[in-house]
């Protein structure tokens, strides 16, 4: 029973903390930038402004693209729901794992990007051009991530790789560091962070995902919105989950435990938010047919991962 | 007998079109047989799988002279017999609205149901004779279905194409055969599985069995006639041919490597899955520069094949390896792959086939906006559109998750070539599912959404209703087999576990909806929860956004940055779609070089836009081939003009040459 409960948390715990994540790194942007910065409430108060406001659709636009803001939103908050964060008690940690979660990050990307051509506007498809060439070299170092580690720690449930690492079970390893590197570039990319895609532009040339929710207004926007903000969270909470572990509570830990794993959890979360401000202030956005080097790499680096397995096993 | 009386019936369907066709009830009445022996043929084949039955044998008299006709239904044949009669039936119940519209009608429906006969035989079949009279039948019915549109040059081409890599492939399936019946010559399979061979006739068994059933399949470098002759068909007779027949040949493959050879070695199971990789990512990426949709998903099936042949190559390799429990686990992935795509293939080219038959197109730069003018045909495609590229919680995610988790077990083969080769396919096979994603948001948001890109795609209205069924329920199956995989793997190990010679490793601890590559702990994904977990979810949000948003939407006009173009043409096509993804992956394979003609300032010329693109399997290896047959056949040619000395003395030396060798061998 209590893992239902841990499991309803968990989700809460994703819907009240992606928005102030997002918030956090735009003001630690701004403050690294010499600006004031917004408060970390805004991205809430932009949430609630666009779910008040009336939604406008195209009249070329069909019923898909009233629909996908949903499915897009529901798919990425059940990738949320099974990654491990503060405990690994969850009801549904069971029924996905790496693999399954890749692939529900990918409806959320098909709808998005059917979404982005269906009002029939040269940016969409602009968009959803450009998003499936990244998703292409993305989507097959995530897996290859997955493999080197389901190779390590004989499992693709992220609740069993982080209790096989919290059991002492790997030291320190090149692949794992491969993969970790991998699985960033990865992040970074499916994030729309730069210097993959710029999350603040509205210039043609530079946008990306942006460019496929263009035609969206209201509710469906504000859903979009949170889908965008949940798929940042998640990422971090991936990495953290599977490369950084510690504090996270296993099963029959007690009350204290959990606790312990979520206040671990906050200040994790947050040094996280700091690494990724200070990466995007001091990093350059790059030209779109240089991401496919970019992602390449991380294909490469994860691949290298699971092919230094036998390398260091061998010597 | 069931099975026996249901493909007579086909025969008789064969018959009526040719007794009465200037009637148009004869066709479809002969659609309608078609239906319903397809239906008994997958009923006794769904009964024997339940019931895990014994293999159940009949022995007719006629064939060979001096042999009876052997058929036996075991569990694979059973599941095969599913496989082939599932789609069948929705092809037949389709054909019964489509076969009026198809041109050329009346040269399709006799053929239909012969195409069915020989593919049904060929599963049934329990000695080499009745295989090859059925794979014949198979291949000669489907040559005659590609050259029903035989007006069109480019169909004659395709057909002729078509008939020489059938050939080719009958070619080295008989002396397959002919090796394994050995000396004695019993053709029986009973006879072969018991018979014992030398390495050499091993190896060429195998290799002959790969090319032979590897050609029919659509593996990659075999694969040049499928993409020509697969949409040169009508769609339903399309949709059989990619969807079913090149199942039918992967039958051939595992009936032999896996039944009658018995003792392959793990080199070859190596081999079949770097074939199957290469298959994989070359099919998908030509897929994605096609923009003919039917052209578009025949190459999308050479990449199915691959991911099926990696699965099988892995099947091999463990079971060599003496890993027998991982071959099983393999071979059920690569079943369920086989099940997926005979689903979701023939809904996409029924699909294509609605498209073609209300737009009379299949220009995907020509089509568009068709989701607002065929609502029951647009949510089918897109469904079938999201299993073809693995989404959860369709039927296409399971067999992939199930391909992954064997291959993940891939690196426990003893050998370095192996535990290094299998992340590389692993990589590829990655590869390959995401830009089947990219292919598919492509063909259907091009095809179906924006706006109407020709006056026939803005005026296309939706197709009738057989056409429809058969549409809606593939859809439902594909939605069906994603949903409950647990139900579907439990019966496909009772037909992998005797191939493999051991049971899977049992899942221990999860029930009844927790798919398991192997004990829990290994991974687990269970499509149930996550759809019930999925609709509770849909529920809370749809009451939050009714409760925080109440107001109602409001249709205008595109926004487009504040500048929206009245011009369909300003859309996104599908050559432009596709060009960040042949920028990054074109400009080696194919060699597509881009050019743009900008006339100065002042110019009233438009601007040209130009695309240049090779094929390298195409012009490296078939041109080269075909010149070589040319130049042989011009100098055997003279042959044909010598004296009648000349031809004597041809004759005498033969005589020479065949008594030295009957010397040399006594």
């Amino acid at each position: 029973m209590s893992a239902a409960l841990w499991q309803i948390l968990q989700i809460a715990l994703a819907l009240a903390l992606a928005p102030g994540l997002t918030g956090l790194v735009r003001w630690l942007k701004a403050v690294l930038q010499g600006r004031g910065g917004p408060s970390l409430l805004q991205p809430y108060r932009d949430l609630y402004r666009l779910l008040r406001k009336e939604p406008v659709v195209s009249e070329d636009s069909s019923w898909l693209f009233r629909l996908a803001p949903y499915g897009c939103f529901l798919a990425v908050l059940l990738a949320a729901a099974i990654v491990p964060t503060f405990t690994t008690h969850l009801t549904l940690v069971h029924a996905a794992d790496l693999i399954a979660l890749v692939a529900l990050l990918g409806i959320a990307r098909f709808l998005t990007a059917l979404a982005g051509m269906d009002a029939g506007t040269a940016f969409g498809g602009l968009g959803a051009s450009r998003e499936m060439m990244i998703a292409s070299l993305a989507e097959p170092a995530m897996l290859m991530v997955t493999f080197s580690l389901s190779l390590l720690a004989g499992s693709t449930l992220p609740a069993n790789i982080v209790g096989f690492v919290l059991g002492g079970g790997i030291g320190l390893e090149v692949s794992m560091g491969l993969a970790l590197a991998a699985l960033t570039m990865v992040a970074i990319a499916e994030t729309g962070r730069i210097p993959i895609d710029n999350p603040a532009t509205h210039l043609e040339l530079t946008m990306v995902h942006e460019a496929m929710v263009l035609e969206y207004s209201g509710r469906h926007l504000a859903l979009m919105e949170a889908t965008g903000m949940l798929r940042l969270w998640l990422f971090a909470s991936l990495i953290l989950c599977l490369f950084l572990p510690w504090g996270i509570a296993l099963p029959g830990g007690g009350f204290l435990a959990i606790l312990l794993g979520l206040v671990t959890y906050v200040v994790k979360l947050a040094g996280i938010a700091v690494a990724l401000a200070v990466f995007e202030t001091s990093i350059a956005k790059m030209r779109l047919f240089r991401v496919a080097d970019f992602l390449g790499g991380a294909l490469l680096l994860a691949l290298l991962g699971t092919i230094f397995l036998y390398v260091s096993e061998a010597v | 007998m069931t099975a026996g009386a249901a493909l007579l019936l086909l025969l008789v369907a064969s018959l009526v079109p040719l007794g009465a066709g200037h009637l148009a009830r004869a066709h479809q009445a002969a659609y309608g047989l078609c239906l319903g022996s397809a239906l008994v043929l997958a009923l006794v084949a769904l009964v024997h799988l339940a019931a895990g039955d014994a293999a159940r044998l009949a022995v007719l008299p006629f064939g060979l002279p001096w042999m009876a006709a052997h058929f036996r239904l075991d569990q694979l044949s059973a599941f095969f017999l599913l496989v082939i009669n599932l789609p069948a039936a929705m092809a037949a119940l389709y054909g019964i609205g489509y076969g009026l519209h198809a041109p050329e009608y009346r040269r399709v429906t006799p053929f239909f149901p012969l195409f069915l006969l020989g593919m049904n035989v060929v599963v049934l079949a329990d000695d080499a004779f009745v295989f090859l009279v059925g794979w014949e039948f198979m291949s000669l019915a489907s040559w005659l279905l590609v050259l029903s549109n035989h007006r069109d040059q480019e169909t004659r081409r395709a057909a002729h194409l078509y008939l020489i890599m059938a050939s080719f492939g009958g070619f080295c399936l008989l002396p397959a055969f002919g090796l394994m019946a050995g000396e004695g010559g019993d053709f029986r399979f009973e006879a072969m599985r018991a018979g014992e061979f030398g390495p050499v006739a091993g190896f060429l068994v195998v290799l002959l069995a790969l090319l032979g059933a590897g050609s029919k399949a659509g593996l990659v470098p075999l694969h040049a006639w499928l993409p020509q002759a697969h949409p040169a068909a009508p769609s339903h007779v399309s949709a059989l041919m990619s969807g079913v027949m090149t199942k039918v040949a992967l039958y051939g493959l595992v009936r032999i490597l896996f039944d009658l050879h018995g003792a392959v070695d793990w080199r070859w199971g190596a081999a079949l899955m770097l074939i199957g990789a290469a298959s994989a990512v070359i099919g998908v990426l030509y897929a994605l520069m096609q923009t003919d949709l039917k052209r578009l998903l025949a190459y999308s099936t050479v990449e199915n094949i691959g991911v099926i042949a990696i699965s099988l190559g892995l099947a091999l390799a463990f079971k060599d390896q003496g890993r027998q429990a991982l071959a099983a686990l393999a071979l059920v992935a690569a079943f369920y792959h086989m099940l997926n795509h005979a689903a979701f293939k023939t809904l996409l080219f029924l699909g294509a086939g609605a498209v073609q038959a209300a737009t009379h197109e299949r220009e995907l730069n020509r089509l568009g906006g068709l989701i607002k003018r065929m609502p029951v045909t647009a949510p089918a495609f897109l469904l079938g559109a999201m299993a073809i590229s693995a989404l959860p919680p369709l039927n296409g995610f399971v067999s992939e998750w199930l391909i992954f988790q064997s291959l993940f077990r891939g690196p426990e083969l003893p050998h370095w070539t192996m535990k290094f080769g299998v992340p590389v396919v692993g990589a590829l096979l990655a590869l390959a599912a995401a830009l089947a994603a990219a292919c598919f948001v492509r063909a259907f948001g091009i095809a179906f959404l924006g706006r109407a890109r020709s006056a026939a795609a803005a005026q296309a209205a939706e197709v009738v209703a057989p056409m429809r069924a058969a549409l809606v329920l593939l859809a439902v199956l594909c939605v069906v087999l994603g949903v409950i995989p647990v139900t579907v793997t439990g019966a496909l190990a009772t037909i992998a576990e005797p191939l493999a010679g051991a049971a899977l490793e049992p899942a221990v601890g999860l029930g009844w909806p927790w798919l398991s590559p192997a004990d829990g702990e290994r991974g687990s994904y269970a499509a149930t929860v996550l759809v019930l977990a999925g609709l509770v979810l849909a529920g809370l949000l749809l009451w939050a956004t009714r409760r925080l948003s109440p107001l109602p939407v409001r249709v205008a006009p595109s926004w487009d940055c504040g500048q929206p173009d009245p011009s369909p043409a300003t859309q996104y096509t599908a050559d432009s779609f596709a060009q960040p993804l042949r920028r990054v992956f074109g400009t080696r394979i194919f060699g597509a070089r881009e050019t743009v003609e900008m006339p100065p300032p002042g110019d009233p010329r438009p601007a040209r836009f130009s695309l240049r693109m090779r094929d390298p399997i195409w012009q490296g290896l078939y041109l080269p081939l075909a010149a070589g047959v040319d130049w042989l056949a011009e100098r055997i040619n003279r042959m044909q003009f010598l004296s009648i000395r000349r031809y004597l003395m041809l004759m005498f030396l033969t005589l020479v040459v065949l008594l030295v060798v009957v010397g040399v061998r006594q």
